[in-house]
């Protein structure tokens, strides 16, 4: 028992100093300036940097409409298919988990490409418009498609692992024997019960798109991770300064999360 | 733990006929129902029972909706409901396993009906907890679904079934879950309240002592079809069919020679009960009440095995043949019967049904 103790310790450990010590030299080299001694301005100067608030309130804003979609989306259609069609549930899975295997700068590739080919050949069809509002800078809609098709399998797991531990057939025959419909029975019986897994899902999904680089970056758009990237190259105490930051509110989130499934359980209702 | 005058009223009035015409559903290569036609009366409580798989909940489910027939009808009332939506039907309906929102107090649990009704939220708190009290769980509002036994969840989801004043409860094996003493007593009480309510209930099981213990009259099905409807007195003293006979309670075999009209068994001749089959060699059917054993050092049969089952010894018999037939003897008749003991088997001289002869391995 001693030594297996032992073990333990060393690894956790050996764990905790891989992953500290990282951000700890992170941190020491933000707040130390060489000739100044300690000091905070690094952080001070992120809020008022250029292109910070921009780039991260466009990440925000393609975390929520992707979130909307991928939830809108997959949720009636995991509920739908263990009603209905338990069969398919193998091959939905495999088709989910595609994004895990097909590596972003591929995706994007493919993307791009067909953004090129697109309004070549589809010039004098309404279709043409839409491959530009799509494209819009201001909120460029075909980031959120390609984040949709990324946040997929994390999605399904959360979702899958939350339907699993329901019996969501009798949950909604239940609602449906006492006089609610379809839709009602969803909202009412079966999402109530959902709840961790939904948050779950939302934030491994709000995650992903706060760290996305790859896809935004090829197509030239600057959410908050490429930001973060071409402010390196000029500021680098700055660039740190705003990964340390942003993995401290992911922290907070993760934690946040952690409280609000915790208490579902118990927590009283009206 | 009474149902008030007033709710009592407001039920028994519209109590409803329930029938199904014809009814025929197939999964892929299975045949759930196979033209089923069975009449409900207004007010009883009508058990469905029967082997798994012969079709009991397929058609308790077409009756609350969640099943549609490939053909045949439905009616509540002489009305045809076989394409009402599920939560248009006006059926109550308690599930096999634990069926309450777990994210719901048991209040907000039997309120969810009223509330999908619109009803205003303080007239649904009062009607609400009326019912737990009729239930016997007034001081259970609170609790949480995963805070509750199992009986109690099944009293809640009966109390949930109920709120809505539904036309017809539909009760799919709701006790098989839990453990026998309980079971017993929510049997009990299921009947008390389903009589005092006098609502048209349908209950599905495949525990015939439950069926008969509690039922006006029970359906027994196989393979999607109707065996016999009949009073539980009825159906255990004249079953219709073999199979019947040997769901329903324990039944044994034993080889006769058919002619004229009357059979010869065990070395007596008897008359037969009902319809006889167009056979000569075929197996009367009896029950352990109705044979006799005694203690004969000349007797043919042996003694294979004795069960004590409190009020009487259920004993197995070898006849020469190599039959084996179960009686039931009175504690004290019993006594000396041991495994291996000489004994003569006869029957009482009475009618008696025939089958025809089973199929030995």
């Amino acid at each position: 028992m001693a030594r297996l103790n032992l073990w333990r310790w060393a690894v956790l450990a050996f764990a905790g100093v891989y992953f500290l010590v990282p951000l700890a030299a992170s941190v020491i080299f933000t707040v130390d300036v060489p000739g100044e001694g300690i000091t905070f301005d690094a952080y001070g100067e992120i809020v008022g940097a250029d292109g910070f608030l921009p780039g991260l309130v466009l990440s925000l804003e393609l975390g929520a409409a992707t979130i909307a979609v991928v939830l809108l989306l997959m949720v009636p259609a995991m509920v739908a298919l263990r009603l209905g069609a338990p069969r398919l549930r193998p091959i939905v899975e495999v088709i989910c988990s595609l994004p895990l295997v097909v590596p972003p700068i591929a995706f994007v590739a493919g993307i791009s490409t067909v953004l090129k080919w697109g309004p070549e050949h589809l010039s004098r069809t309404p279709l043409f418009q839409t491959f530009v509002a799509i494209q819009n800078p201001d909120f460029p809609v075909v980031l959120v498609l390609a984040y949709v098709v990324m946040a997929l399998p994390f999605v399904h797991r959360a979702l899958d692992a939350g339907l699993r531990a329901i019996d969501v057939r009798t949950l909604v025959e239940a609602a449906r024997s006492c006089g609610a419909s379809p839709v009602q029975a969803l909202v009412t019986a079966v999402l109530p019960n959902l709840r961790g897994a939904l948050l779950n899902a939302s934030f491994l999904t709000l995650a992903l798109v706060l760290g996305e680089f790859t896809v935004a970056q090829i197509l030239g758009y600057q959410p908050f991770a490429v930001w973060i990237y071409s402010v390196g190259g000029s500021q680098a105490q700055l660039s740190v300064a705003v990964s340390v930051l942003s993995l401290l509110v992911t922290w907070a989130l993760l934690l946040a999360l952690a409280g609000l499934g915790g208490r579902s359980r118990t927590a009283p209702r009206g | 733990m009474t149902a008030t005058t007033l709710e009592k009223a407001s039920t028994s009035d519209n109590a409803a006929t329930v029938e199904f015409r014809g009814l025929r559903r197939e999964f892929g290569p299975t045949v759930a129902l196979d033209g089923l036609d069975l009449t409900v009366r207004p007010g009883e409580l009508l058990a469905l029972l029967g082997p798994s798989g012969c079709g009991k909940t397929t058609a308790l489910r077409m009756l609350a909706g969640f099943e549609h027939p490939d053909s045949g009808e439905v009616l509540v009332d002489g009305e045809d409901i076989t394409h009402v939506p599920a939560h248009r039907r006006d059926a109550g309906m308690v599930f096999q396993s634990y069926s309450l929102f777990p994210h719901l107090s048991v209040l907000d649990n039997v309120a969810f009906g009223l509330r999908m009704r619109k009803v205003r939220t303080s007239e649904r708190r009062a009607r609400a907890a009326e019912l737990l009290d009729l239930v016997g769980l007034a001081d259970k509002g609170e609790r949480f679904p995963h805070q509750l036994s199992g009986g109690q969840q099944q009293r809640v989801a009966l109390a949930r079934a109920l709120a809505l004043r539904p036309r017809v409860l539909l009760l799919d094996e709701p006790l098989s879950a839990l453990d026998a003493k309980v079971r017993l007593n929510l049997r009990e009480e299921i009947r008390r309240l389903q009589q005092e309510l006098g609502i048209t209930t349908l209950f599905v099981t495949h525990d015939q002592e439950e069926a008969l213990s509690m039922a006006d009259r029970v359906a027994v099905m196989r393979s999607g079809r109707l065996e016999q409807c009949a009073a539980p007195a009825e159906l255990y003293g004249r079953p219709a069919t073999a199979f019947v006979a040997e769901f329903v309670g324990t039944m044994s075999r034993i080889p006769g020679h058919l002619s004229d009209g009357s059979v010869e068994v065990l070395g007596q001749r008897l008359p037969v009960d009902g319809a006889a089959p167009d056979a000569v060699e075929v197996d009367v059917l009896v029950r352990p009440e109705a044979v006799r054993v005694e203690a004969d050092a000349e007797g043919d049969a042996r003694v294979v095995a004795t069960a004590f089952l409190g009020a009487v010894t259920r004993i197995t018999v070898r006849l020469m043949d190599g039959t084996e037939v179960k009686a039931d003897l009175p504690v004290h008749e019993a006594g000396p019967l041991g495994a291996g003991a000489a004994v003569r088997v006869s029957l009482p001289e009475r009618a008696v049904l025939v089958a025809e002869r089973a199929n030995r391995q």
